[in-house]
């Protein structure tokens, strides 16, 4: 098992270097010279002094030196100054990590409470109305723009209803631990954000429940005389549950795409929303942490998936 | 009990009397007998149709064109008199179902085309690591986890902030990002098909590489890219609206389905019917694609046969 982990941690280095690659040749072929904006467009500067400037910045040199030069940096961490803020970019990003760690789990909670059992109602109710429903809101759900959806809720429970907030993590004022308050901010982007999920899990957990159900030892488990829900919930479902695991990598990569429009629609202040501001405001050290600290996310929730993946199933060879 | 299993013979029977049709008139057979998928296929073509026909309704149906401005109708609710209204005015007074029209064109458009660059894309990519493997699979394998570890809006959020968003560079970015589930589709199935009976018989007889892949490997994998495609313009559907939705995507006037959705979003406590029309808009065209996607799966995919 370590052996797995410490070759699964070794095969991400590659990864990220390529996700760094990408990065850092966008901030490259972002229009504008940046010495230009240093100096504040300065029309008093000399061509010496730019020189100067490009010089101390490190920026005369060969690109292949800029990446090294940027990638050590990096890796420690430091994706320089925010252009818009004055403050250190990966501080700015790391600061709403945490809101966007909170959203996603939000969301992959809600996706096992509802998708699971759906799935498995859907498959002991195989070809019933039941059945028939639960695959139309399955489709349904997946072609469902969630920005939309997002907008609906407002207008109902924001707007018409006034049950719940539209905008923000905390009503201002409140205080910080007041839980009551961040659940009400939580629950529609959380839902929304969901929403694709709890219709994946849906379908996914359906096909391998009627797989499940028609082996051997679910049977055994009947003819020994066993209760039906716990033929269904400990023989079958924790079966069934083992493939899902490797549908939870798309799941998450959503998670934390999906999460950027969300969050704009809700206004949720996350690493989604700080970056896309930070594209609009053209802040690229920001958006260079926004983009490698994400995709960060990403690779550990990958690598996460993996290790769940050999956990569950004893039969995969870690060797 | 009982009824599944006298289900499963009449099934069987059924599949009997069609044994003999080869792959494509049996897929056109399944089809024909599968209202959903026909049904999608009718809305998708309405939709297409409407689009393509924009310039003409609009000009001798609604009388108005999409830059039409009436600063007077305002925010006007749904109405058939005049026609043009029938789906409300916005802010400017503009008519929402001409603009819903041509912006099904744009959105329309920017899917086919990007989905037709990431199939062309994924499957060179795909077929050739899968049947050379070695060092060009182990950079295509690169390439794809590395794409895929960068969440897919965050790529496309800074391409096209990077480059003054317009439909073609909106299709490039599109096309040129999102090959990589296409790809790795492929690549497993090149995998395994290369090593079969018929790809030695044709190496033996001395066929090329390029005829190989072409003429005997492609073909096999061929009805699930049908698939994967029709899912694949469908998902684009989506994020070219999440796009536009963040400014990022077809910039106004030009308008798509998608940046109409943003501009009602600003008024949508004054005219929420205007959020409306444009989601319903993308999600019926991208319900549409999906269960066509479903449909053919069902009906070229003889493995996945009776699982649902």
């Amino acid at each position: 098992m370590r052996r797995f982990v410490i070759r699964r941690l070794l095969y991400t280095i590659p990864t990220l270097i390529g996700v760094s690659l990408i990065t850092f040749l966008i901030s490259h072929l972002a229009p504008g010279d940046p010495v230009r904006l240093y100096t504040f467009g300065d029309p008093n500067a000399r061509p010496e002094d730019i020189e100067a400037v490009r010089h101390a910045l490190g920026l005369d040199l060969p690109l292949p030196l800029q990446y090294v030069d940027w990638a050590s940096q990096a890796v420690r961490g430091d994706f320089g100054q925010s252009i818009l803020y004055h403050q250190s970019a990966t501080m700015l990003i790391l600061a709403r990590v945490p809101n966007s760690l909170q959203l996603a789990i939000a969301a992959l909670v809600l996706q096992l409470l509802i998708g699971v059992p759906l799935g498995v109602v859907a498959a002991l109710r195989r070809g019933s109305v039941v059945d028939q429903a639960i695959r139309v809101f399955s489709t349904v759900f997946h072609a469902v723009p969630s920005f939309w959806f997002g907008l609906i809720l407002i207008v109902v429970f924001a707007v018409q209803l006034r049950w719940l907030p539209s905008q923000g993590m905390l009503t201002i004022g409140k205080d910080d631990w007041d839980i009551l308050d961040r659940l009400r901010h939580l629950v529609m982007p959380a839902f929304v954000l969901s929403l694709a999920g709890i219709a994946s899990y849906a379908r996914i957990m359906r096909t391998e429940t009627l797989e499940v159900i028609n082996q051997d030892y679910i049977r055994t488990a009947r003819a020994k005389g066993l209760l039906e829900p716990t033929v269904i919930a400990v023989h079958a479902v924790r079966n069934a549950l083992i493939p899902m695991v490797t549908a939870l990598g798309g799941i998450l990569a959503f998670l934390i795409s999906g999460a950027l429009v969300i969050e704009q629609v809700f206004t949720w202040p996350g690493i989604g929303q700080l970056t896309y501001q930070s594209v609009v405001g053209k802040d690229y050290p920001v958006v260079m942490a926004g983009v490698m600290i994400s995709s960060l996310l990403l690779v550990i929730s990958y690598l996460l998936r993996d290790v769940v993946y050999v956990l569950v199933d004893p039969r995969v060879k870690t060797g | 009990m009982a009824s599944a299993a006298a289900e499963s013979l009449v099934a069987g029977v059924r599949g009997s009397r069609r044994a003999s049709a080869g792959l494509w008139s049996d897929a056109w057979w399944r089809i024909r007998h599968d209202r959903v998928t026909i049904a999608a296929f009718v809305v998708l073509a309405v939709l297409v149709v409407l689009a393509l026909a924009a310039d003409v309704l609009a000009d001798h149906v609604f009388h108005m064109k999409f830059e039409d401005q009436e600063l007077l109708k305002a925010y006007a609710k749904p109405t058939l008199d005049p026609l043009a209204y029938m789906l409300g005015a916005d802010e400017i007074g503009r008519s929402q179902v001409v603009r819903l029209l041509y912006g099904g064109r744009v959105s329309l458009a920017v899917a086919f085309l990007a989905s037709l660059i990431n199939m062309t894309v994924g499957i060179a990519i795909g077929l050739s690591a899968g049947y050379y493997r070695g060092v060009w699979d182990d950079i295509v394998t690169w390439s794809v986890t590395t794409l895929n570890s960068i969440p897919t809006l965050y790529l496309l959020l800074i391409f096209a902030g990077l480059f003054t968003p317009g439909p073609p560079v909106l299709i490039a970015v599109l096309g040129f990002l999102i090959w990589t589930g296409i790809a790795n589709f492929v690549r497993g199935q090149t995998f395994a098909l290369r090593e079969r009976e018929f790809v030695t018989a044709a190496r033996t007889v001395g066929a090329s590489q390029a005829r190989i892949m072409i003429r005997h490997i492609l073909p096999n994998i061929l009805p699930l890219i049908f698939v994967l495609a029709a899912i694949d313009a469908g998902g684009i559907i989506l994020i070219e609206s999440a796009l536009s939705y963040l400014g990022l995507g077809i910039t106004p006037p030009t308008p798509s389905w998608g940046n109409m959705l943003t501009n009602a979003a600003s008024y949508f406590v004054r005219a929420w019917w205007l959020v409306v029309s444009p989601g319903v808009m993308i999600f019926l065209t991208v319900l549409s694609l999906y269960l066509i996607g479903d449909g053919l799966r069902d009906a070229l995919d003889p493995r996945l046969r009776g699982s649902r």
